[in-house]
């Protein structure tokens, strides 16, 4: 074998160029291979994968995809397809919808309406600017196309709750799991009683 | 005699003197001491059973009443050294005879001390975790350790010179030089550690601005030196009334002149604190407009002692300072009265309460002692008192009225 | 001790050698009084005894210390009708732990103060919070003497207002330590600041020494109610207290030594605590630290604290 590389290697012929064309392509398939096959598979890590790699093949690219808490989702509204099909005519202009009448847009509504996430097409998905479809598990993909730096650090652990553990796997919740994705801000809270005064305390 | 014997002897000897041949204002003046004694014995009681909640402590004043006393006390118990640095020091004759006196009120004085921080301990019953070989003390890092060693060091050696000097004069022997003149000079710097020690105790937390102070131990000396011996002056005159007790009329007005002096050192430190406090203005002169004035639109419960205590501290000043009021019997006892309350608010109240007034968060706990804690205080001042009367008394009849000859006016 | 010579007095001629019959009578009574002490000892009597003479934690050998931890496990389980765990988990080695509240999320609704009460024990009469949360003014930013802990709104966050959670700031140069007189408080290897309570004299020496009123003294005997015990418990965390010893927050060790959040991270409900190891690089707490300008409260004490305040916003 190395005997055939060492003179593969120096054979000037058209045979030796095309065979060594050939294994560098071998090679390089093979390496890609390599890579993708452990990049499906997450880096080893003592502590444990912290997250996946997956290919994103419409945009030819890899993503890093988390482990996330189950979208919070009402009860029995999901799948949307259920009631949507994906052929049904759709009004592609903002406008207010007979349907869904509990959910109150707050959320950038003079610029955004609901088809800006929800696909038309497939509501059983969401989509990135761009229409990539994005299943709902990856929804923070879609938060964090304008909540840039706030998806920098969620994916960092310093934003949202943190539960779970201190070292190694960090458990990660959706964005949608805190924050409404349509009324988003925060409800200000009745805070627990206040101390009592030290006078009081016989 | 075999020392047992002799020692037994002094002990039922001095007793007997304690108890016995004294006058009806003597006995009552005792019967006062224990009863203050024994209604703190049931105060303590309650305070053990129930716990620290009884006093008006909390975490934002988390020490009160007790510890102020403890540390007022502990510049009376250095204040003997006053008495003792002439003497021996500098041989002075006039107040040779007067220093055991000095002496035996440090003895009482440390022993409220340590009755003080007794009672203000939350497990008293685990006083011993603190001893060295069958405790932890945590040595050198805590002051509260060296505070420790110090008093008892302090205590045992006044308290061997005066048993000593006592011991001898009751039988009547000479006392050896060699061994009392060294741990009297040895007392000396003691004294000045005690009280040292215990201004280091609050001047070395940096967490409270009003005490994080480097002149808070020279305040410390220079009012222990002004108050001490106030008590003793006013003993003396009344020794001098009631008993044979003899002093000369010299020492007492040489004692009140070093007060005097002792005096306006304290008062110029003070006003070096004020002039730092008020000129930079910081956050941290909140705890001196909550012991002047008030905080947050509230007058403060203390104000009114503190100024109380800086009159008391200049009126007194003036009197031992000017020579004629210095002399006159009257106004050297009225100076001695108001310079020693001048200085129990300023160690008590005024050193404690402001430490803690905001706390470390900014809120303000106005704390007054609760009836607990002036009860059980009262009764830990019975006991010294107690001590200090026998100690005196003992002492008086040996020194002077044994040993009198009738005709002796 | 006036050398002057009086006329000497005739002494009186020493009697015999030996005890006096008063001598032995009360010698005999004391050695009575201490047979009767010993004698008539229970097994209550026993634990109390073994209790008070009980060392420093730190003295103490692996089987003392198991023993000690089944002693309390027994005392615990009995005093309050469950199962009660004891353990002394020691700290995980290459740990550093850190904390980090975001100022500009916290809005003040104290979930964290009464979080902490139930995970770690805290008396709820006398009451005792370990985490003390200030009101402050946004417009004039972190001023202690404007601080209110008293606030009472009927929603949070008040208009204007911003607020500042303070506990136990597990300081690497603790001023708390270094003033105990009888070391029942320490600094542990992983950086938490412990105390043992089993030790502890009740002076009050930490409490005056710690800047950040992060200790709180049991004034009276601690009480919780039977049904709120949390039976996991730390010996030196979140085991119940006594009365007349110094208690803080233990950043939950009996939490964190086991890999979990302290309680207070996983209750806000913003999430504006965060948590973890500061030796690891890929915490988030050394992200926050790295990017992220963070703050101490009262620096120039020079505590070295652990808890670091940021503005995430």
């Amino acid at each position: 074998m190395f005997f055939r590389v060492g003179s593969l290697a120096r054979n000037r012929s058209m045979w030796g160029r095309m065979t060594r064309m050939r294994v560098v392509r071998l090679a390089a398939a093979g390496g890609w291979a390599a890579l993708l096959l452990t990049a499906a598979c997450g880096p080893v890590q003592e502590k444990g994968p912290r997250f996946g790699n997956v290919v994103d093949s419409a945009a030819k690219t890899t993503v890093t995809l988390f482990p996330v808490a189950p979208p919070p989702f009402s009860d029995g509204i999901f799948p949307c397809s259920q009631c949507h099909g994906p052929t049904d005519k759709v009004n592609r202009t903002p406008h207010v919808v007979d349907f869904h009448s509990e959910i109150v847009l707050h959320h950038d509504e003079k610029n955004r309406w609901c088809l800006d996430c929800h696909d038309a097409q497939n509501r059983d998905k969401l989509h990135l600017a761009d229409g990539r479809l994005i299943d709902f598990t990856e929804s923070y993909r879609l938060c964090g196309q304008c909540h840039g730096p706030t998806l920098r650090n969620w994916k960092a652990g310093e934003h949202g709750k943190r539960t779970g553990s201190w070292s190694g796997a960090k458990q990660y919740l959706l964005c949608a799991s805190c924050h409404s994705p349509h009324s988003p801000h925060f409800k200000p809270l009745k805070p627990k009683a206040p101390p009592l005064r030290q006078e009081a305390i016989r | 005699m075999s020392f047992i014997r002799k020692t037994s002897n002094f002990v039922t000897g001095t007793a007997r003197m304690a108890f016995l041949g004294g006058n009806k204002v003597y006995y009552a003046w005792l019967f006062l001491l224990v009863a203050c004694i024994v209604q703190a014995l049931f105060a303590y009681a309650h305070q053990y059973e129930r716990g620290l909640i009884s006093t008006n402590m909390r975490d934002s004043v988390s020490w009160g009443f007790y510890i102020g006393n403890f540390t007022f006390l502990v510049g009376v118990a250095a204040a003997a050294v006053l008495l003792v640095i002439p003497a021996y020091v500098y041989d002075w004759k006039p107040i040779k005879e007067v220093a055991l006196f000095g002496e035996m009120l440090a003895v009482a004085s440390i022993v409220m001390c340590l009755l003080f921080v007794l009672v203000d301990m939350g497990r008293p019953d685990r006083f011993w975790h603190i001893l060295p070989g069958i405790g932890h003390m945590h040595m050198p890092s805590s002051i509260m350790a060296w505070d420790s060693i110090v008093l008892n060091v302090y205590l045992a050696i006044n308290l061997i010179v005066a048993s000593y000097l006592v011991y001898c004069a009751y039988h009547r022997i000479p006392y050896n030089k060699k061994i009392v003149v060294p741990l009297v000079i040895f007392s000396i710097p003691m004294a000045v550690s005690i009280h040292t020690v215990t201004a280091f105790l609050y001047n070395g937390m940096a967490s409270r601005p009003y005490w994080n102070s480097a002149i808070l131990a020279p305040r410390f000396i220079a009012s222990a030196f002004c108050s001490g011996p106030a008590l003793l002056l006013i003993l003396f005159q009344i020794l001098r009334k009631v008993s044979a007790f003899e002093i000369k009329d010299e020492a007492i007005h040489k004692v009140a002149e070093l007060m005097a002096y002792a005096m306006g050192f304290n008062l110029f430190l003070f006003g070096a604190e004020i002039f730092r406090e008020y000129y930079s203005n910081t956050h941290h002169l909140v705890h001196y407009e909550y012991l002047f004035s008030g905080l947050h639109g509230k007058a403060s419960p203390i104000a009114l002692y503190a100024w109380m205590s800086l009159g008391f501290a200049i009126i007194s000043f003036l009197l031992f300072l000017i020579p004629r009021t210095r002399r006159m019997p009257l106004t050297m006892n009225i100076g001695c009265v108001l310079i020693y309350l001048s200085v129990y608010i300023e160690k008590g109240i005024a050193l404690i309460i402001p430490g803690f007034t905001p706390d470390q968060l900014g809120q303000v706990y106005a704390y007054v002692p609760s009836a607990i804690e002036l009860r059980v205080a009262a009764g830990v001042f019975g006991v010294g008192f107690l001590l200090f009367t026998l100690m005196v008394k003992v002492s008086v009849v040996i020194l002077f009225e044994r040993d009198a000859q009738p005709v002796h006016a | 001790m006036s050398d002057h010579t009086a006329a000497p007095l005739p002494v009186p001629a020493p009697p015999a050698e030996g005890y006096s019959r008063r001598e032995a009578l009360v010698m005999g009574l004391f050695a009575l009084a201490a047979a009767a002490t010993t004698a008539g000892c229970s097994a209550a009597d026993k634990l109390a005894y073994e209790e008070f003479v009980q060392k420093h934690f730190r003295d103490l050998t692996p089987e003392e210390l198991k023993d000690r931890l089944a002693g309390l496990e027994k005392k615990y389980s009995e005093q309050y009708g469950k199962s009660v765990k004891v353990s002394a988990t020691p700290p995980i080695p290459g740990v550093l732990f850190g904390y980090a509240l975001d100022l500009s999320r916290c809005i003040g609704c104290r979930r964290c103060v009464y979080g902490c009460v139930e995970e770690n024990n805290q008396s709820r009469n006398p009451q005792t919070h370990w985490i003390t949360v200030l009101e402050m003014d946004k417009e004039e930013g972190v001023n202690l003497q404007n601080a209110d802990a008293f606030y009472d709104h009927e929603t949070v966050p008040a208009p204007g207002k911003f607020y500042m959670p303070v506990a136990c700031q597990h300081c690497e140069n603790p001023p708390c330590t270094k003033v105990c007189p009888v070391e029942a408080t320490w600094k542990e290897k992983d950086g938490i600041v412990v105390i043992d309570y089993d030790w502890c004299i009740g002076c009050r020496c930490c409490i005056a020494a710690c800047p950040y009123g992060a200790r709180h003294f049991n004034w009276g005997k601690p009480v919780i109610p039977k049904d709120e015990l949390n039976p996991v418990t730390e010996y030196l965390g979140n085991r119940p207290r006594q009365r007349g010893v110094v208690e803080k927050c233990s950043f939950c060790i009996q939490r964190v030594r086991k890999g979990l959040y302290p309680k207070c991270v996983e209750v806000c409900p913003v999430g504006a605590r965060k948590f973890g190891n500061l030796l690891d690089p890929e915490s988030e707490i050394r992200y926050i630290i790295e990017n992220k300008r963070v703050y101490i409260l009262k620096e120039e004490l020079n505590t070295q604290p652990k808890f670091f305040y940021y503005y995430g916003l």
